[in-house]
């Protein structure tokens, strides 16, 4: 495989997206080859995803295999050939966030691991490591209204959706918390400004990815 | 009763204690008789006092709609394609197949995780991933295979539709640019992925070369004994 592969991971809340932002402008402003991509959002699957959801149709079982079956769409027509045509992929939320999330939902977790065991491990994955509470307080004030499986309401945890999705938060970040040592995540504390996350990541990167094999060749 | 076996780890909430009930399972390829042979065998089975439930590939209300609009386009590639058809299969095994059990129906599947599972795996996808995703399907408690010799299969399509069907050709895959030879050679790679699990499941094998009343009055005696 000539291309690399950084994935983000974290609660939500945690700001990954935004650092995954500033790397993906970082790489470039810089020259290099760069695609982004993110979790669930594989336009052919989408429609089923969302019919799903809406009429709450999805079992732990369906859930975690929509989510694969959109997550296979978008690797096996972008992310594995960008990689082999030598690109930096970028992957918000990647094999993680379906490990955490499905384990919580009561999907055994070797099943889960071997259906996605197709697809390559990432060159670094980084762990946006929140609080909690913190995480939570960013989400709840910004936005207060919750989506049916956001807050984790399938799961039957309280009728309440905010508490609902307090526990459910609380026990992906338990999942996260086991997968980052059995998959060495690179955990980047989140409390910190983001320029100084900003920095850390990209200092990261620098030294795990050999970078100039990555910019553009210009021909002329 | 004793609690019904799963290949893998049962799905969330299956319960496998709570499962009564019968699955019977035919499989066989497109033009084998198996629709035929299904509307009698389940006309047999009312009338015997069972009820019944019908499942089959691509019905669920999750994704079939979807994986019809994939098929028509024939964008995705084997990995999604297999996952999609999983979907389809877990959302009925979920809302349809287990609970009928539950209930103590008589669940008739016209085709199972076997030929989702040959499909894949004659695409290329690796047999140990497509087994370990099946896992979570229940042990049906009767397999029947319809074998129908290709030479058969290929008057019994054109009888049906006039034409070869893109996908039972296997034109996906690329075997050959010209549709009849395709034909034949997708469907001997299936055969052959058949024959292999028909030991590795047990699977019983009907011979589909002879008339409708004859496979019909086969599939009543191995049914009722299942029963």
């Amino acid at each position: 495989m000539q291309g690399a592969l950084i994935a983000v991971e974290g609660l939500d809340g945690s700001g990954k997206s935004t650092q995954i932002h500033l790397v993906k402008r970082w790489l470039e402003l810089e020259g290099y080859k760069v695609f982004f991509t993110e979790w669930n959002s594989s336009l052919l699957v989408k429609s089923a995803t969302r019919k799903g959801k809406k009429r709450l149709l999805l079992t732990p079982t369906t859930f975690s295999l929509i989510h694969c079956t959109d997550f296979a769409d978008r690797y096996e027509r972008q992310i594995l050939p960008l990689l082999r045509a030598g690109y930096i992929v970028l992957a918000d939320r990647y094999v993680y966030t379906a490990f955490a999330r499905d384990a919580v939902r009561g999907c055994d977790s070797q099943w889960v691991r071997n259906l996605y065991s197709f697809a390559v491990a990432a060159d670094v994955t980084f762990f946006f490591d929140l609080p909690l509470d913190v995480a939570l307080g960013r989400i709840l004030s910004a936005r207060p209204k919750l989506k049916y499986h956001e807050a984790g309401m399938d799961l039957n945890l309280s009728s309440d959706s905010v508490e609902s999705f307090r526990i459910f938060q609380g026990r992906i970040y338990e999942e996260y918390k086991k997968l980052i040592g059995e998959y060495g995540l690179v955990v980047i504390d989140a409390t910190q400004s983001i320029e100084k996350q900003q920095g850390e990541v990209r200092k990261i990167i620098a030294e795990k990815i050999d970078l100039p094999q990555y910019r553009w060749r210009i021909l002329r | 009763m004793s609690p019904r076996q799963f290949y893998g780890t049962p799905p969330p909430g299956a319960d496998p204690a709570s499962l009564g009930g019968k699955l019977l399972v035919i499989e066989g390829a497109d033009g084998s008789g198996r629709s035929t042979q299904i509307a009698i065998l389940n006309n047999w089975l009312e009338r015997n006092g069972h009820a019944t439930v019908q499942v089959g590939l691509r019905r669920s209300t999750l994704v079939s709609a979807e994986l019809d609009q994939a098929k028509q386009g024939n964008i995705l590639g084997r990995v999604t394609m297999s996952l999609f058809y999983a979907t389809d299969f877990a959302d009925q095994l979920d809302n349809i197949i287990l609970p009928a059990l539950r209930a103590g129906f008589v669940v008739v599947a016209d085709r199972y995780i076997y030929t989702l599972m040959a499909r894949a795996i004659v695409r290329g996808c690796d047999r140990a991933w497509v087994e370990r995703l099946y896992g979570l399907a229940v042990v049906p408690d009767v397999v029947f295979y319809l074998r129908v010799s290709p030479q058969v299969l290929i008057e019994r399509n054109f009888q049906k539709n006039d034409s070869l069907d893109y996908w039972e050709s296997g034109m996906d895959i690329g075997l050959s640019g010209d549709l009849f030879e395709s034909f034949f050679k997708y469907q001997r790679l299936m055969a052959r992925e058949f024959a292999r699990m028909q030991e590795q499941y047990g699977f019983q094998v009907v011979d589909g070369n002879r008339s409708i009343k004859a496979i019909a009055a086969d599939l009543q005696k191995r049914v009722e004994a299942a029963l």
